[in-house]
């Protein structure tokens, strides 16, 4: 490892309107180093690596970037082309691949002349099995990419990076779909890439695996650099603080004996086309003062089983009883009625209406409810009551419940979805990745209702891909794998993990 | 480099400035044909205004062209509203008058207290008939019901053309396409002394009332706001979106039927094949004019009736193309378009980064 230079931002700012995105950022990159960079929701990070990239056109700063003789040029603003050219290569958190066609065609796909006559796949493929045995990122070139596993799939977003003679590689939270297993070996062929000369940025908002794999960190909060350290020098707890601006507000719980089932899953199946819809007769029971969380990777069914318990998804098989009494017609409405509160995984597409408002939003579950409406009629000032109450009770922060729901912040829709879903106080309770895209604080908020909800004597079903947040907070793991649910038995992170991955533990 | 960015906040006032403004561009746009015509500008505006609010009579006529444009923008501004893509308003409407004239015009001989609301009523549910036919299709098959509504269109006009040379002719119209004339007592009754405005208006004003009322305060246009605003949430939420559907296709159906209704009933007594020059797609127009709110549809009906109108009137005294008319209503629409986009997005001009 040298200590040359290979990138520098100098001063970098970006605002959105009323919205520092980033505000006078500088970060140097060495040869050879991975540098995490680290902060909340909303802190900055990705944006810091649009403008690097080219997606945002920065309202101040420059970017330098070293060529192959190690001579530091500024790079143009605003063009992605140019990153790629100057080496710089990014793997964005949502993949940007095309199912149908197989991982060669993916990794070469936009790196050919559009008119050229001939292709030269031989060549092509010899260039990437060479980058694979130095990397040992293995991935099947020939299977369409439709059928690779999501670890797969991000091996060859690498790949396609390097292909193009990345130099310079952001990733961007790289282990948010991975299992701890695969997330490791990732990090290993990271290591390996690294000692060829490549150098990595990574964004992340988990500690553990930033302090075990980074050399160097940044913090970002609020769009500012509030830090930058060696990971050797690095202290857990001063960099949590770093990020939130304060100590992490740490979710207390106390063991709680189970009371009497709220929700049974007795043989219920679901075909679906794909995978993630698919259940294969699964058994499911939770008590009253419990939370069962359901751990494992996306898409081995864990939305067919929201989509069964939020009434989504009618299944093929079996039955769901509710407090002991069987819903006989599932529907979402009927399992609102049946006392069942649902946060959904994707608060923007099922949660809110965002052109409605806050308050009609805090409603819409509650139609038929008089004090909403009567006769017909919208009672308009009880509905608006409602929500400045709610909106005070649950620190739903934005500009008015009057104003379209689409304005306030993740959190803040997060926190009118809890308003809605706890001020009924549902018997049963589906969180489906309930802090995804959270920041910490409003991670911690989420995890301290669904526990007073526990402590009231509400069931909680909690659906997680973050195993930190499933062993913080469930009395019971179940581990969905394949469409089938079995019982961890335990809190054993390693156990949990091989389960995860399809392995006899 | 030129971008786009969206707004944060669009404001109310962007909202009903747009249309106004879209309004007045596009009538300045037409300088540019009315100049190529060989007509000076100023003074064709002056007989546009003239022919329109220059007499009783011109207000009336105008008011006359309104009436079917406000039902027909009223079908197209609630189906939107839900996400429903009804284009086949000019075939609900010929139903509806085809229902009209099936039982008013000597089929069923009652008092007129009795023989009007039935032929209100048959016409809208005629429309309504319509309209739920192709979303069923869309509900239980997933097809798609801008296809659907539209091919309907020319079905539903060579079916009215098989009966008005069938079982609707009329025996002493000399073998003309057409049909008999509604009984009197069932006509609705007209609202001046000699003028063709007559009180079909006052059942389109009304209903753009309850239309607004229902949109903004009642739990059915929750739903239906709810469902084409975001209809996944609506559905996780325990709304029944397809109910929601079907009622607003029924309404919106209904609507376009009472267009045929209020102008075979209203205006002509008899049916035609050509009653209605495109009042089915115009509302379409009407209706995004309105930015689909019902007291929009209103006033976007006034003023593309007062274009058409004023544009005829126009033209005789000047001696230019009256398709004048249609131009201005098109680029009304496409300035409408446009400014709608500037109301939600900003275009921002900036400087190259040095490199």
């Amino acid at each position: 490892m040298t200590d040359s230079t290979v990138l520098r931002l100098n001063g970098l700012s970006k605002r959105f309107g009323p919205v520092v995105a980033n505000d006078d950022v500088s970060l140097t990159l060495a040869k050879g180093e991975v540098l995490a960079l680290l902060g909340e929701n909303g802190a900055g990070k990705t944006t810091l690596m649009n403008m690097l990239f080219g997606h945002y056109l920065p309202d101040a700063g420059s970017v330098e970037v070293a060529d192959e003789n190690g001579v530091l040029h500024s790079l143009p603003l605003g063009h992605p082309q140019a990153a790629l050219a100057a080496g710089v290569g990014m793997v964005h958190q949502h993949f940007a691949l095309a199912e149908n066609i197989n991982a060669l065609d993916n990794i070469t796909l936009g790196s050919e002349p559009l008119l050229a006559l001939r292709r030269n796949r031989q060549a092509a493929r010899a260039k990437i099995e060479g980058i694979i045995e130095h990397s040992g990122l293995k991935a099947p070139l020939n299977t369409p990419v439709g059928r690779l596993s999501v670890g797969e799939r991000q091996r060859v977003e690498i790949l396609k990076a390097l292909y193009r003679d990345a130099r310079i590689l952001v990733l961007d939270e790289p282990t948010a779909v991975l299992t701890p297993q695969e997330a490791d070996t990732l990090f290993e062929n990271i290591k390996a890439m690294t000692r060829e000369g490549l150098s990595v940025i990574f964004i992340s908002h988990k500690l553990r695996e930033v302090l075990a794999f980074s050399d160097r960190i940044a913090v970002l909060r609020h769009g500012r650099k509030v830090g930058e350290m060696a990971t050797a020098d690095a202290d857990e707890k001063a960099i949590a603080r770093m990020m939130v601006g304060a100590d992490t507000p740490k979710v207390a719980r106390t063991d709680m004996a189970p009371g009497a089932p709220v929700l049974n899953l007795s043989g219920i199946s679901v075909s679906g086309r794909y995978k993630r819809d698919t259940l294969k007769g699964i058994d499911l029971e939770v008590n009253a003062h419990e939370i069962l969380g359901i751990a494992g990777i996306s898409g081995n069914g864990q939305s067919a089983l929201a989509n069964v318990i939020s009434g989504l998804a009618a299944p093929s098989a079996g039955h769901i009883q509710v407090d002991g009494t069987k819903v006989p017609k599932p529907s979402p409405a009927a399992m609102v009625k049946a006392g069942i509160g649902r946060i959904p995984e994707d608060r923007h597409h099922e949660g809110i209406v965002g052109a409605m408002s806050v308050a009609e939003n805090m409603v819409i579950e509650r139609l038929d409810d008089p004090e909403v409406q009567s006769r017909g009629l919208l009672r308009r000032d009880a509905i608006r009551d409602n929500a400045e109450r709610l909106a005070k009770a649950y620190d739903v922060r934005g500009p008015g419940v009057t104003a379209s729901s689409r304005l306030l912040s993740g959190g803040n829709i997060q926190k009118l979805i809890l308003a809605r879903v706890f001020e009924r106080a549902p018997r049963l309770i589906l969180a489906n990745q309930p802090t995804r895209g959270l920041d910490m604080g409003a991670a911690a908020e989420v995890g301290r209702r669904l526990l007073e909800a526990r402590e009231r004597g509400a069931g909680v079903v909690l659906i997680s891909e973050d195993l930190d947040e499933i062993l913080g907070l469930a009395d019971r793991i179940m581990v969905i794998r394949d469409g089938n649910l079995v019982e961890a038995g335990s809190h054993d992170r390693e156990k949990i993990g091989l389960m995860m991955a399809g392995e006899p533990a | 480099m030129i971008r786009i960015e969206p707004r944060e906040n669009p404001s109310r006032a962007f909202a009903i400035g747009i249309p106004i403004l879209s309004a007045v561009i596009s009538l300045a746009l037409a300088a540019i044909p009315l100049l190529a015509a060989g007509a000076n500008p100023l003074t064709a505006y002056g007989e546009m205004i003239k022919g329109v609010f220059g007499s009783v009579f011109a207000l009336s006529e105008m008011l006359t062209r309104a009436t079917p444009l406000i039902f027909t923008g009223l079908a197209a501004a609630l189906a939107f509203r839900a996400k429903l893509w009804n284009i086949g308003a000019e075939g609900q409407l010929y139903l509806g008058a085809m229902a009209a004239v099936a039982i008013g015009s000597g089929y069923l001989d009652a008092p007129g207290i009795v023989l009007l609301p039935l032929i209100i009523l048959l016409g809208a549910g005629a429309g309504a008939a319509g309209m739920m036919a192709p979303t069923y299709l869309k509900v239980r098959f997933g097809a798609d019901e801008v296809v659907t509504t539209l091919l309907l269109n020319f079905i539903i006009l060579i079916f009215l053309q098989m009966m008005l040379e069938g079982p609707l002719q009329d025996p002493m119209g000399l073998g003309w396409p057409q049909s008999a004339p509604v009984l009197d007592q069932g006509m609705l009754p007209p609202l001046m002394e000699r003028m063709r405005v007559h009180s079909g208006l006052i059942i389109a004003l009304v209903l753009a009332g309850i239309a607004q009322f229902m949109l903004a305060r009642s739990v059915w246009g929750f739903k239906l706001r709810a469902v084409g605003e975001n209809a996944a949430a609506a559905r996780h939420a325990g709304i029944n979106v397809n109910r929601s559907l079907f009622g607003v296709a029924a309404i919106s159906g209904a609507l376009a039927g009472l267009a045929g209704v209020s102008e075979v009933a209203g205006l002509k007594g008899y049916l035609t094949s050509d009653l209605s020059p495109g009042f089915g797609y115009t509302g379409i127009v009407v209706a995004m004019l309105a930015g689909l709110s019902p007291a929009g549809v209103v006033v976007a009906a006034l003023f593309i009736a007062s274009v058409f109108v004023g544009a005829d009137s126009m033209s005789r005294a000047m001696g230019v193309s009256s398709f004048l008319a249609d131009l201005v209503v098109s680029m009304s629409l496409l300035c409408v378009l446009v400014g709608g986009f500037l109301a939600k997005y900003r275009i921002l001009r900036t400087r190259e980064a040095v490199s």
